[in-house]
């Protein structure tokens, strides 16, 4: 997998196509405003990428589902079906028929070229263009990797697309930390699994053995977080995701230590500990094994997560009498509450652009994922069911994954996601149950 | 993706391999609990000195309100049984788990159990129950006994179980 990405990152090239350098006509160019809430998605084509070499034809069709999946799944863009399509593309480097393309209305229209070079590497070039403007956005692009890591190349393009007609950071080329649950509800059995964003390339991390819970990925992407039942008891485990090392945070002593994330140095962990039966906010230094006490208090504090820049601290705590949602300095001290609505709250987390909070919401028998400012103001409920809990972000900030669970005895948990702006609602495919999900940043 | 593959079988070897015995308290505990004695520990329901007459005549559970991890008189009482019991068999040692219902985020309820795991071992200990005998451990809402999704179930998943075995503490 390593070695993958280093070739990836080390062929990823600009070809500057010839025809880019024309002045555009046109007051701006084809753009997507989703900040403002789209309410048609804009109809983009893409035909089949060719394939150039003998063994690639399979891969380019593949490669082209998985790149309009993408984008038709974040809702802002709707494909026109291929049996629609008037022009044929069989040549990736010939003119583009733009009035065919017109004809059926596509605004944006995706081609590429797919081969397997002579040492077996995959080679895909793409290019983006504006159908009604008769010109390209941006320059082409060529990536090379393996045939094997055809989705995350697939995922890449698709990246670059969305970026170019958003204007938004990318996010489709990352993966999904879990919890995937089997088993009757009352003797669930859980292991951390992992997966591309799409619910594609699933890889169990642990067995099943244990009770795990809640894994969290670090700023890097390479390391984990969760808390596991295996010593008998509630610990915070740390998980190399590459080779698959392990070792337990060394914390205070304690009843448990639960519900750890990382700050964005990738070395500081705040998390809970519960001594006495009561539960207190703590930090730790996994670099030097340095560990500090952060709250003090009778009442339950717990599910931290840090700002982007590492300064603060938003935690869930029942000081109050019922659960809301503080934000105080990432070294402790005063907290102030942000959660004023009616209803409980929990697991506050940080978006990754620091404007919003996302949070579990519970109220009048119904849970709800929401957002609000980081002074708990304009809070948006953007989910209701009978169980939705634990949000975690997009590397953009501009999608939620959470744990939405059935009611009842047959009652069964999976991952949804929804756009910030509450439309788009989907659920993520898994094999099994799935809970807990922890996105990843942009894979490098 | 094939060494993680491959890594991943190694791990789950070994973790297959390494059963604590507190792990068997949770089986005991959380499985059925209420239902049968730990392995290995003699007695029927008649003798007063067996974990069974513990689990049916005095009790091994009390109950909580929704968020609450107070003791109410009648788990007092529950509770007061279980005392008398475990200082008149000394033998045994005590996992006192704490549970919550599903309504609740996974976080909260952990804490919540641990709550109420510790206001029986605090009223263990204030009768004579010595805390070395006893761990406190919560399962937060990951352990329900009754799976459906209302009041009567509900009420009967917010509880703290006092486990019995026979193992010494070590």
């Amino acid at each position: 997998m390593r070695k993958w990405i280093q070739c990836l990152t080390a062929f990823a090239i600009l070809f500057a196509a010839p025809t880019l350098t024309m002045a555009q006509e046109r007051e701006g160019p084809l753009r997507i405003e989703i900040t403002e809430g789209v309410i048609e998605p804009l109809p983009y084509a893409i035909p089949d990428m060719v394939a150039e070499t003998a063994q690639s034809e399979d891969l380019a069709r593949q490669i082209s589902r998985v790149i309009a999946a993408d984008l038709s799944g974040t809702g802002l863009f709707r494909e026109i079906p291929r049996n629609a399509h008037i022009a044929r593309v069989t040549n990736f480097s010939s003119p583009v028929q733009f009035a065919d393309w017109k004809a059926i209305n596509a605004q944006a229209l995706i081609t590429g070229g797919v081969s397997v070079d002579g040492s077996g590497r995959l080679v895909v070039r793409f290019r983006l263009h504006d159908v009604f403007a008769g010109e390209d956005i941006g320059d082409g692009l060529q990536l090379v990797g393996t045939t094997d890591g055809w989705r995350r190349i697939a995922h890449k393009v698709a990246d670059q697309v969305y970026s170019r007609l958003t204007g938004e950071d990318p996010y489709f080329d990352s993966r999904v930390v879990f919890v995937a649950e089997t088993g009757p509800k009352n003797a669930r059995q859980k292991q951390i699994g992992i997966m591309d964003y799409d619910g594609e390339n699933v890889v169990y991390l642990t067995g099943s053995n244990s009770i795990v819970l809640a894994p969290r990925f670090s700023p890097s992407g390479n390391n984990l977080l969760y808390t596991s039942f295996e010593s008998g008891f509630p610990k915070i485990y740390l998980l190399n995701i590459g080779n698959l090392s392990q070792q337990e945070l060394r914390t205070p002593q304690g009843e448990m230590s639960f519900s750890p994330r990382f700050g964005p140095d990738g070395q500081t962990v705040v998390y809970s500990l519960t001594s006495g039966g009561n539960t207190d906010l703590y930090a730790l230094n996994i670099a030097n094994g340095q560990g500090q006490r952060l709250t003090a208090a009778p009442s339950i504090e717990t599910a931290p997560s840090f700002s982007p820049d590492g300064s603060r601290i938003v935690f869930e705590s029942d000081r109050s009498g019922s659960p809301q949602l503080y934000i105080m300095s990432s070294k402790g001290g005063d907290a102030q509450r942000i959660s004023f609505g009616q209803g409980r709250y929990g697991t506050p987390v940080w978006s990754p652009r620091g404007d919003l909070i996302a949070f579990t919401k519970q109220s009048k028998g119904r849970f709800h994922i929401g957002v609000m400012r980081t002074d708990g103001s304009e809070e948006r409920l953007l989910t209701a069911s009978f169980l939705d809990e634990g949000p975690t972000w997009s590397p953009n900030g501009r999608v939620i994954m959470f744990t939405r669970e059935t009611q009842g005895a047959g009652g069964r948990a999976a991952l949804h996601s929804v756009d910030i702006t509450g439309r788009n609602l989907r659920q993520v495919p898994t094999n099994t149950g799935a809970s807990d999900p922890s996105w990843s940043p942009l894979l490098q | 993706m094939k060494v993680l593959l491959r890594a991943t079988f190694v791990i789950a070897g070994i973790a297959l391999s390494a059963c604590t015995s507190a792990e068997r308290f949770n089986n005991d505990g959380t499985g059925g609990a209420g239902t049968g004695t730990a392995s290995g520990i003699a007695g029927g329901a008649q003798d007063p000195t067996s974990p069974l007459f513990f689990q049916q005549s005095i009790g091994d559970r009390v109950l909580f309100e929704v968020d609450q991890s107070t003791l109410t008189p009648d788990s007092q009482f529950v509770l007061n049984g279980q005392a008398d019991w475990l200082n008149s068999n000394p033998e045994y040692t005590a996992i006192l788990e704490g549970h919550a219902d599903e309504q609740g985020t996974r976080e909260y309820n952990l804490a919540l159990g641990a709550r109420r795991a510790n206001a029986v071992l605090g009223h263990l200990v204030s009768k004579g129950v010595s805390a070395d005998r006893m761990r406190v451990i919560s399962y937060g809402k990951e352990r329900p006994l009754e799976i459906c999704s209302d009041e009567t179930c509900y009420s009967k998943n917010r509880r703290a179980v006092t486990v019995l075995s026979a193992a010494p503490s070590s």
